[in-house]
C-alpha cells in the first residue's frame, strides 16, 4: 500500500451537499489524479463540521487547513497551491467576521475553539459510512464493556451516576427513566430513538445521524441491554433521506460484524434495529405520537401515564430518548460516569449541541458544556451579531421555548435555569434575533408554527391556540384591542394548564416570555398602533419626505394610486388608500420615502 | 381486590386500584363534567373538560384518564379548574354554530347542557374562524353536519369498539382536524351500516337521524290519505324517556292515544307483524332443518345487520333467513290485506312506522321492498322524531289515557313484543318452532338460556326430541367474529340471532339519548314485564295472525307470503 502523505476531507453533510460538496469532492479526484498525487493524498468523504455557513468545507490534513465556501473553480488551485507546493490558498480561509484575521487552522476558529465536542467528536473526521473508522476512534468499545463486563443493572447505575438528562427537550434523567422499563417486566420491551428532530432550525440530530451514526445504534444497543429490550426503532423523519441512508448503511454493516443481531460479543444478548420514517408531523415527535405512528396509527398524543416505561410501543414497556441522549451513552460507558461529570453543572451534566441561527455571524452547530452562559455562545462563539445591529433577544428551546432579553445574557444554560425565566432548553434551537425584529411578531411565528403543528385532538391546543394566533395577528394588523394582552395571559396560563401533551402545554411560551421580556412592544402595537420595530407591515406608515424631487416614479410604481403630486413638486402619500406594500420605497431613486 | 384510599373535595373516598379519578369521583356522588369521555367507549382524555387539581400531578389532569393513587388528594371544583373548564367550553362555542334554538339537538345537546351548566356568559372570540363543512344528508337515514362536531372522537370509538365498522377516523390537523369517512365521501359509499350507533353516542347535533317528520306532518295534514302507524317493540319502553317519564317505563297505551291525537288513522303494532315474522321464520327454520337447507339460519330483521352481511360477508347471505323484517311485513300487509278489508286504494294509504333504528329508514327505501306494487313502508321515524312530534304538538304525555291499538294488525304475542330486545327474536321463534314440532302446546315458554346481555351467547336447546344449538349475538362487531367462524365451519349452530345494536332494538340508534348499560337494561326489563303481561305469548296464538293466514294468506312460506313476505339479498360493494 501506498504512503498517504495528506487527507482531503469533504463535508458531505446535508448543508455543504446542497451547497455543491459532491462536485467538489469529484472534483478533487478528478485534479488529484491529474496531478499524478492518487497514490499519496487521499480524500475522504465526512459529516457534518456544523459549521454549515462555510460550507462546502474542505479540511487539509495533516496541517488542519480549514477551507470554507469551496467551489468547484477551487478545486484546481488547492491542489495546485496547497497540496503540490504546500502554500496556503489565503483567500479560501475563513476570516474572523468582527477581526478580519485569517485563520488557516480549523482548530483555531473560534467558532471551534470556544466549544467541547463530545457528541460531535466524530462529526466530520469519519467516514460515516465506514464502520472501520467508528471502531477505530473508539466505536463500540461502550457496548463491548457493558455486554462483557458490565451488569444491566450496573448499566443503568452508570447512566444514573452521570447525571444525563433527555436532550429532546424534557430534560428527564434519562438513568431513571430507563430504571423505570428495566423494572417493568414482561418478555418482551423495545428501545425507541427519537430522531423526529422537527423545531425550526435546529438540525443537531440530523448531523449526528449523518455523521456518526454507529453512535446512536451503539447507543440504543446499550439501552436494550440496560433494560433487557431485544428490538429497536428509530423514528426518523422522511425528509432525512441522507440520514436514513447512513443510518442504514450503518446497521447493515453492524449486522454483519456481529455488533448487531443475535448474540452480540457472544454474550447471549441479541438487538436488532429497524427504521420507520416519520411522514412529517410535528407532534410525532412527542413520544405518544410517535409510538402510535410506528404502529400505524394516526400520530396523536395519548394522555399519559401510563408511561411508555410501563406500556409503550404496542402495549410493551418501551424505553425513548432523543438522538443527542442516545449520542451520550458511549462516552458515558467508555469514559465512566465521572469523567461525564466533569462537564456540565451540578444538575445539568455533559454538554449540548446547539443550532445557531438568526441575526449571527455565525451560524451553525455548536456543543457547549453546560453551564456556558448565553453571551458565550452568541458573541465567542456565534461571532456576534452581523452587519453591527444590536442584539435584541434571543429564542431558546424551539417553538416551545422562550425569548430571553439582554439582561439574560449571562444566565449560565441549564435545564433548570432556562425553565425558571420562562424558556426551555428543548432540542437546542437558538435563534439570535436583532433590533430589527418585533416581538409581538416572533411571537405570532412560533405560535404559527405549534397552532398549525396541533394534532387536534385535545380542545385548548386545537382550539386555543388557533384563538391565541387570531389574537396576535389582530394586534400586529394594528387591530389589538384594549383586554388583548390579558386575554392571552389568561388563555396562555390555561392552555399550558389543560393541554394534552407537551406541544400544547409549550406552546403559549412564546407568548408569555415575549409578554414578560417585551411587554411594551405589544403596548405600543396596541395603544399606539406602532410597531417599534417596523416590522409589522400593515402598520407601518409611508412618507415621502423633502427629499422628494417630484420624479413621479412612486406614483407610476403604487398598485393603489395612494400618491400624488406635480411632477419636480414633493409627492404625497394618502394613508387611506395606502396598502403598505412599500413599492414606493423600493423605487424612490432618492430615498425620499421613509416607513415609521 | 386491591382499593386505594383517597380524599376528593375533603370527602374520604375508597376505590378500586385501577380506577381513574373520574369514577372515583362519580361513585362517590360527585359530579364532574365531561364530553368525550363516554362509560362504554374507550377513554380519550382529548376535550380536557374534566379536568381537575390532583395531588402530585405538575397541571391540571383530565380526571377521566388519571389514574387514582394511594393518598391522592383530588380537588374537582377550585376556581382555578372552574375558569379552564369554562374556557374550554368558551373555545368549542367560538367554532360551534349558534342556532341552538332551532337545532335538532336543542335540549339533547351536552354541550349546550354543559355551557349553560358551567355560565359560559361570553364568546370572547368572536370573528374568529370557524369550521366550514357542508352536510351530508347523502343517504336516507343519518345526517352528518360536521360544523356541529367538537371532535370528542367518541363517534369513531362508538364505529370501531362497539360495532368493527370502522367508518370513521380523525383526518387533518390542528383547527382543520375533521372526523372523516375514507376519503371524505358520503356515508353510503363507505361501508356504513346505518346502525346509528354514532348519532346515538354523539352529543351535540353533528350525527342525528334524518329528520322525517315534516314528512309524517305533510301525510297528516293530507286529507285524502289514509295515515297509518306501527310502533316497534321497543318503542313502548323508551320513548317515556323523550317526554319526562322515568327511564324503563311502558308506555304503550298512551304512545297509542298520542299517535291518534296527532292524527293517524290507524294505529297498529309492529308486534303484530313480529308474530307474523315467527310464522314464517321459524317456518322457514323448520324447512331448512328438515329438508337440508342451508344453516345456521340467521335472523334477518335488523337491517344494520343485514346491510353488515351484505357490505363484509355477501358469500354468507345464503344464510339468512329470506323473512323480511316485521317492519316489512308490516308495510307489505297494510298496502294489501288492510287495504283490501277496510276498502281502501293502497295507493292512498301512508304507511308510517316508528321505529328504534336509523338503518330501518334505508331499509324501506330498499328496491327490492315494494310487494305491495307500493313503497311498502314510506315514512320512518325513530323513537326520538316522534318524542318530538309528540312535544311539537302539545300533547301532556303523562296525562294521556291509555288506549288499546287498532284492529286487524294491532294484536299481538308476549313473543312480539321481546324481538325488541337481544334473545327475543330466538326466544320467540322457539315458543313456536317448537310447538310446530312437536305438534303440541308445550308448557315451556320462557327460554332464559338465550336472555343476557353477553355479545354472544349460546344455548343447547331440546326440541321435541332434537338438541338444537343456537347462539345469540349483539353488536356488529360480535356479528363479525361470528361470521368469521360460520366462514370458517366453526360455527356449529343450527340458528343464529344476530342484532346490530347493543342490547338489540332496545339500544337501537334512532333511541332517546343519552343511552348506557343501564338504561338498556332498564328497557329490557320492561319488555320482559310486557311478555309476561300477556295473555298469549306465542306468535302461532295470535288471532289476528291466525285470521290473516287462515282468510288470505294461505300457508306460512305458502306462494301468497312468498310473494308478500320473503325477499332476497344482494351484495353491497362500497369503499
Amino acid at each position: 500500500m501506498q504512503h498517504i502523505r495528506a487527507h482531503v476531507l469533504i463535508c458531505a453533510g446535508t448543508g455543504c451537499k446542497s451547497a455543491g460538496s459532491k462536485e467538489v469532492e469529484l472534483a478533487f479526484q478528478k485534479e488529484i489524479k491529474a496531478a499524478g498525487l492518487a497514490d499519496e493524498v487521499m480524500v475522504v468523504e465526512t459529516g457534518c463540521h456544523g459549521f454549515c455557513e462555510y460550507g462546502p468545507l474542505v479540511i487539509v490534513y495533516p496541517e488542519g487547513t480549514f477551507y470554507s465556501r469551496v467551489t468547484v473553480e477551487d478545486v484546481a488551485e488547492i491542489v495546485e497551491s496547497h497540496l503540490l507546493k504546500g502554500r496556503l490558498v489565503e483567500r479560501l480561509l475563513y476570516h474572523e467576521p468582527m477581526t478580519q484575521e485569517m485563520i488557516p487552522n480549523y482548530s483555531d476558529i473560534n467558532f471551534y475553539k470556544k466549544q467541547h465536542r463530545l457528541v460531535l467528536a466524530h462529526c466530520g473526521s469519519i467516514n460515516p459510512e465506514q464502520i472501520e473508522e467508528y471502531i477505530a476512534v473508539g466505536g463500540y468499545e461502550g457496548l463491548g464493556k457493558a455486554l462483557t463486563l458490565m451488569t444491566p443493572d450496573e448499566v443503568v447505575a452508570e447512566v444514573k451516576k452521570s447525571g444525563l438528562r433527555g436532550r429532546g427537550g424534557g430534560g428527564f434523567p434519562t438513568g431513571m427513566k430507563w430504571g423505570f422499563a428495566k423494572q417493568s417486566v414482561n418478555d418482551k420491551k423495545y428501545v425507541i430513538c427519537n430522531a423526529d428532530e422537527g423545531d425550526p432550525g435546529a438540525f443537531m440530530d440530523r448531523s449526528v445521524l449523518e455523521g456518526d451514526p454507529h453512535k446512536i445504534l451503539e447507543g440504543m444497543a446499550i439501552c436494550g441491554y440496560a433494560i433487557g429490550a431485544d428490538e429497536g426503532y428509530i423514528y426518523v423523519r422522511a425528509e432525512y433521506p441522507l440520514a436514513i441512508k447512513r443510518l442504514r448503511v450503518a446497521i447493515e454493516q453492524a449486522e454483519a460484524m456481529g455488533l448487531l443481531g443475535e448474540n452480540i460479543f457472544n454474550s447471549g444478548f441479541n438487538f436488532q434495529i429497524h427504521i420507520k420514517e416519520g411522514a412529517g408531523a410535528f407532534v410525532c415527535g412527542e413520544e405518544t405520537a410517535l409510538m402510535a405512528s410506528i404502529e400505524g396509527k394516526r400520530g396523536m398524543p395519548r394522555p399519559r401515564p401510563p408511561f411508555p416505561a410501563v406500556s409503550g410501543l404496542w402495549g410493551k414497556p418501551t424505553n425513548i430518548n432523543n438522538v443527542e441522549t442516545f449520542a451520550n451513552v458511549p462516552l458515558i460507558l467508555v469514559n465512566g460516569a465521572d469523567w461525564y461529570c466533569q462537564f456540565g453543572t451540578e444538575k445539568s451534566k455533559g454538554t449540548k449541541v446547539f443550532a445557531l441561527t438568526g441575526k449571527i455571524n455565525n451560524t451553525g452547530l455548536a456543543e457547549v458544556p453546560m453551564g456556558i452562559t448565553m453571551r458565550e455562545i452568541i458573541y465567542d462563539i456565534g461571532g456576534g451579531i452581523n452587519n453591527g445591529k444590536k442584539f435584541k433577544a434571543v429564542q431558546i428551546g424551539g417553538p416551545s421555548g422562550g425569548c430571553l432579553p439582554e439582561e439574560l445574557l449571562d444566565l449560565p444554560i441549564d435545564y433548570d435555569s432556562l425553565t425558571a425565566v420562562g424558556a426551555m432548553m428543548g432540542s437546542g434551537g437558538l435563534v439570535v434575533m436583532d433590533e430589527d425584529t418585533c416581538m409581538v411578531d416572533v411571537a405570532k411565528f412560533f405560535l404559527n408554527f405549534t397552532q398549525s403543528e396541533s394534532c387536534g385532538k385535545c380542545t385548548p391546543c386545537r382550539e386555543g391556540t388557533k384563538r391565541m394566533l387570531e389574537i396576535l395577528t389582530r394586534i400586529t394588523e394594528g387591530q389589538g384591542r384594549e383586554g388583548d394582552i390579558e386575554l392571552l395571559e389568561n388563555m396562555a396560563k390555561n392552555i399550558k394548564e389543560t393541554a394534552l401533551c407537551g406541544l400544547g402545554q409549550t406552546a403559549p411560551n412564546p407568548v408569555l416570555s415575549t409578554l414578560k421580556y417585551f411587554r411594551n412592544e405589544y403596548e405600543a402595537h396596541i395603544k399606539e398602533k406602532r410597531c417599534p420595530a417596523g416590522v409589522c407591515e400593515k402598520m407601518a406608515i409611508y412618507t415621502i419626505t423633502d427629499k422628494c424631487k417630484g420624479c413621479g416614479l412612486c406614483a407610476k410604481t403604487c398598485p393603489v394610486k395612494a400618491i400624488s403630486g406635480n411632477l419636480k413638486q414633493q409627492h404625497v402619500i394618502d394613508q387611506a388608500i395606502c396598502i403598505k406594500c412599500g413599492a414606493c420605497m423600493s423605487v424612490c431613486p432618492f430615498k425620499a420615502i421613509t416607513k415609521g | 381486590m386491591d382499593m386505594v384510599t383517597l380524599t376528593i373535595n375533603g370527602q374520604t373516598v375508597q376505590t378500586k386500584k385501577t380506577s381513574t379519578v373520574l369514577e372515583a369521583a362519580r361513585a362517590a356522588g360527585i359530579y364532574i363534567p365531561t364530553l368525550c369521555y363516554h362509560p362504554e367507549l374507550s377513554r380519550e382524555g382529548a376535550c380536557r373538560l374534566c379536568v381537575v387539581e390532583a395531588s402530585g400531578a405538575r397541571s391540571l389532569v383530565a380526571s377521566c384518564v388519571y389514574p387514582v393513587a394511594e393518598g391522592m388528594v383530588v380537588e374537582t371544583n377550585t376556581p382555578k379548574v372552574r375558569e379552564a373548564r369554562k374556557l374550554v367550553v368558551e373555545l368549542l362555542l367560538a367554532n360551534h354554530p349558534k342556532d341552538c334554538l332551532s337545532c335538532q339537538k336543542s335540549m339533547d345537546c351536552e354541550l349546550q347542557t354543559i355551557a349553560a351548566e358551567l355560565g359560559v356568559r361570553k364568546i370572547r372570540f368572536a370573528g374568529g374562524e370557524m369550521k366550514a363543512h357542508t352536510i351530508d344528508a347523502s343517504n336516507p337515514a343519518l345526517v352528518r353536519d360536521q360544523e356541529k362536531c367538537i371532535l370528542c372522537g367518541r363517534c369513531i370509538r362508538a364505529c370501531s369498539e362497539i360495532q368493527g365498522m370502522d367508518v370513521y377516523s380523525f383526518a387533518g390537523r390542528g383547527f382543520h382536524t375533521i372526523v372523516s369517512t375514507a376519503f371524505e365521501q358520503g356515508l353510503e359509499k363507505v361501508a356504513c351500516t346505518y346502525c346509528g350507533q354514532c348519532a346515538s353516542v354523539c352529543p351535540t347535533a353533528a350525527i342525528v337521524e334524518k329528520d322525517d317528520t315534516d314528512k309524517a306532518w305533510a301525510a297528516l295534514a293530507d286529507k285524502s290519505k289514509h295515515v297509518v302507524v306501527q310502533t316497534a317493540p321497543s318503542v313502548r319502553v323508551a320513548l317515556g324517556e323523550e317526554l319526562g317519564i322515568p327511564v324503563g317505563e311502558v308506555v304503550t297505551g298512551k304512545m297509542v292515544a298520542a299517535l291518534r291525537r296527532i292524527g293517524f288513522d290507524k294505529v297498529f303494532d309492529t308486534n303484530f307483524s313480529a308474530d307474523l315474522t315467527i310464522m314464517e321464520e321459524g317456518h322457514e327454520f323448520i324447512d331448512r332443518l328438515t329438508n337440508g337447507g342451508v344453516l345456521p339460519m340467521i335472523t334477518s330483521c335488523s337491517p344494520g345487520w343485514v346491510n353488515m352481511i351484505e357490505l363484509k360477508y355477501p358469500e354468507l347471505l345464503p344464510h339468512l333467513s329470506t323473512a323480511k323484517s316485521p317492519q316489512q311485513m308490516f308495510g307489505a300487509i297494510a298496502k294489501t290485506y288492510y287495504a283490501e278489508r277496510a276498502g281502501i286504494d293502497a295507493k292512498d294509504i301512508v304507511s308510517v312506522s316508528i321505529m328504534p333504528c336509523t338503518a330501518k329508514k334505508a331499509e324501506a327505501v330498499r328496491p327490492e321492498m315494494n310487494s305491495s306494487g307500493y313503497q311498502d313502508v314510506d315514512i320512518v321515524l325513530t323513537t326520538r322524531e316522534l318524542g318530538r312530534m309528540i312535544r311539537e304538538f302539545g300533547l301532556d304525555f303523562s296525562a294521556l289515557p291509555e288506549e288499546n291499538f287498532d284492529s286487524p294488525l294491532g294484536k299481538s304475542t308476549g313473543a312480539g313484543v321481546i324481538f325488541g330486545t337481544t334473545g327475543g327474536v330466538m326466544e320467540a321463534a322457539l315458543r313456536t318452532v317448537a310447538d310446530v314440532v312437536t305438534g303440541q302446546n308445550l308448557k315451556q315458554i320462557e327460554y332464559k338460556a338465550v336472555r343476557g346481555m353477553e355479545t354472544v351467547r349460546e344455548a343447547a336447546l331440546k326440541i321435541g326430541e332434537a338438541e338444537v344449538k343456537v347462539a345469540v349475538v349483539h353488536t356488529l362487531k360480535a356479528a363479525k367474529a361470528m361470521m368469521e367462524k360460520v366462514k370458517k365451519g366453526e360455527a356449529a349452530y343450527k340458528f343464529i340471532e344476530v342484532m346490530a345494536c347493543p342490547g338489540g332494538c332496545i339500544g337501537g340508534g334512532g333511541q332517546p339519548v343519552p343511552v348506557d348499560a343501564d338504561i338498556r337494561r332498564a328497557r329490557r326489563e320492561a319488555l320482559f314485564t310486557c311478555d309476561e303481561a300477556c295473555e298469549l305469548r306465542k306468535s302461532h296464538e295470535n288471532p289476528e295472525i291466525i285470521e290473516l293466514y287462515s282468510t288470505w294468506l294461505g300457508k306460512p312460506l305458502g306462494e301468497k307470503a312468498h310473494h308478500l313476505l320473503h325477499t332476497k339479498y344482494n351484495q353491497q360493494k362500497r369503499n
